[in-house]
């Protein structure tokens, strides 16, 4: 992650980075001085005890607006992370109603990408959050799924990633490609390895 | 020492169930054990610890008032008799952390931690307690520390406005921001001579003392307000050099998904199971100990999933003056020594 601080940095102070700091922003709603009209907080939803998800879209929407003018191609969208929205009091549906909007500016009218970060387990009983998993992962090109190894902790391989890749066409029903890797993570790096694989074993 | 964010650095290398660095964990729940015993005993150790290390205090409570709480702190231990408890065990820990086995837990015996009193301490990593032993009046006295209690709060200030969450809440978040502002834990005030960090110990939040119903009801009035208050929390303590412990009464909380989401949004999650009043109690297999510990949740650097302890199998004992927790064999093993390692605390928050 070190590596990439300081490009993340400077990309930020070039504009090619907007960066949307949900802790900050919640703190300045809730203890900063009021706001000026026409100024809304992305984060206003949490001092009104609503779920209206609506000024975080417009300012992810101007946000692209604001760099679209320059030769900006196919912007992404990172969102991390969207179940906590949900213990933000958030229904599951304007979550999702969110995302629809942002897939439609990003993905549609700017042909961008979206990437979202959500939490899940097998055994999981908040329904309201495998409801907004499932949707996501229904309507997802591609789904990366970080856990941990089945066998339990391991000092040389911290995890495994299953990469989906829906079929193209859903008319040809074209199989979903599905690929699993062991990952460790290293101070600066994370190799990735066939499973079975990992550097201590071979 | 302590950074708003990781990467700090100070990680302990060949460890996993480590002793949780507090640098690294600015979130930390506890869930109590079902009469909030060993919990309480953990919490303490946690503020103990604090004022050992010259560390400012911020104690929460809706139950018991902070003063009290603080006269009941352990006692750090004297340099003799923490010699004597530590000798015979330390030859085996050495050797077993020479042949890098399964126990993962950092303690150095290299240097036997030598207790300082005064303010300008350590930065050394972590101390012995004597539970037997309340902390001294005259070390108290020299630490600086803030207090909240809640009926004291409701009576000084009646009205405020609230952000939507249980009232209770919205008053903790109000004084804890207002601390860290003032006292300068925010970098507000960067002419201040040596930068400190605030430890803060919140106690049975989640308990109906705090006006929340999610104790209490499988269908609670407002199931946001702990996960909003905990999310704030975060951030306060993201833009501050401060560590949180909370205890919670996770027994009493019926929605699951709830404590999904709380062990979501801490950094470090605990559990302690007690044997009081279960079978467990009389049950030879257990009759070391007096309860177990489960690791939830510990977090690891660089990584969007949380890491989960290596061990999985922890009990804690109570014994005279030392509580420890100790990595406990299986029955097949069972005839072999444990391992015991002295934990001086883990929940950060």
């Amino acid at each position: 992650m070190r590596l990439y601080q300081n490009s993340l940095t400077a990309a930020k102070e070039r504009g090619q980075l907007v960066f949307l700091e949900g802790l900050k922003s919640c703190f300045d709603v809730l203890f900063g001085e009021e706001q000026h009209v026409g100024q809304t907080n992305p984060l206003q939803f949490v001092s009104e005890n609503g779920s209206n998800l609506k000024t975080m879209y417009e300012f992810v929407r101007t946000s692209l607006i604001a760099s679209g003018s320059d030769s900006w191609k196919c912007p992404v969208l990172l969102v991390d992370d969207l179940s906590i929205l949900l213990s933000l009091g958030v229904r599951p549906v304007d979550v999702l109603d969110f995302i629809h909007y942002c897939r439609v500016a990003v993905c549609s009218q700017l042909k961008g990408n979206i990437v979202v970060l959500v939490h899940s387990s097998d055994d999981s009983e908040d329904e309201e959050n495998e409801l907004v998993v499932n949707s996501l992962c229904h309507q997802s090109n591609l789904i990366l799924w970080a856990e941990g190894l089945a066998t339990g902790f391991c000092k040389d391989v911290h995890g495994q990633l299953k990469i989906i890749q829906k079929g193209s066409s859903e008319l040809k029903a074209e199989r979903n490609l599905l690929q699993i890797y062991q990952y460790k993570i290293q101070d600066k790096n994370v190799t990735f390895f066939a499973r079975g694989m990992s550097a201590a074993v071979l | 020492l302590l950074g708003p964010t990781y990467g700090t650095g100070s990680i302990l290398e060949n460890t996993t169930l480590e002793v949780l660095d507090f640098n690294l964990l600015p979130s930390s729940l506890n869930l109590e054990d079902k009469y909030g015993i060993y919990s309480n005993l953990l919490f303490k150790y946690f503020l103990a610890e604090g004022i050992v290390c010259g560390h400012n205090l911020f104690v929460a409570s809706a139950k018991e008032d902070p003063a009290d709480i603080l006269k009941e702190l352990p006692a750090p231990l004297s340099d003799d008799a923490l010699k004597n408890q530590v000798d015979e065990k330390e030859t085996a820990i050495k050797s077993k952390q020479e042949s890098q086995e399964s126990m993962k837990i950092a303690w150095r015996y290299q240097n036997l931690p030598r207790i300082e009193v005064s303010p300008a301490a350590s930065a050394r990593f972590g101390h012995y307690y004597d539970v037997s032993k309340v902390v001294s009046p005259e070390l108290l006295q020299s630490t600086k520390w803030h207090r909240f209690f809640l009926p004291e709060e409701m009576s000084l200030h009646p009205e405020i406005k609230t952000c939507n969450m249980t009232c209770g809440y919205t008053r903790l978040l109000q004084s804890i921001q207002r601390i860290i502002y003032q006292e300068g834990f925010d970098g507000s005030y960067p002419q201040k001579k040596q930068k400190n960090i605030l430890r803060i110990g919140i106690q049975s939040l989640g308990s109906v003392l705090w006006g929340d119903d999610i104790c209490c009801a499988h269908n609670p009035e407002d199931i946001y307000s702990l996960t909003k208050f905990l999310y704030v929390l975060r951030g306060l303590l993201r833009m501050s050099l401060s560590a949180c412990i909370i205890t919670m009464p996770a027994h009493l909380i019926q929605n699951k998904a709830i404590m999904e989401r709380v062990t979501n949004l801490s950094d470090t999650v605990v559990g302690l199971e007690s044997f009081i009043g279960s079978e467990r109690e009389t049950n030879p297999l257990y009759k070391d100990y007096q309860g177990l510990i489960h690791v939830h949740k510990i977090p690891q650097l660089n990584s969007l999933i949380c890491d989960v302890s290596g061990t999985k199998d922890l009990a804690f004992r109570l014994k005279r003056k030392l509580f420890t927790i100790e990595v406990r064999e299986t029955v097949f093993f069972h005839y072999l020594e444990p391992e015991s390692v002295l934990f001086f605390c883990i929940l950060i928050c």
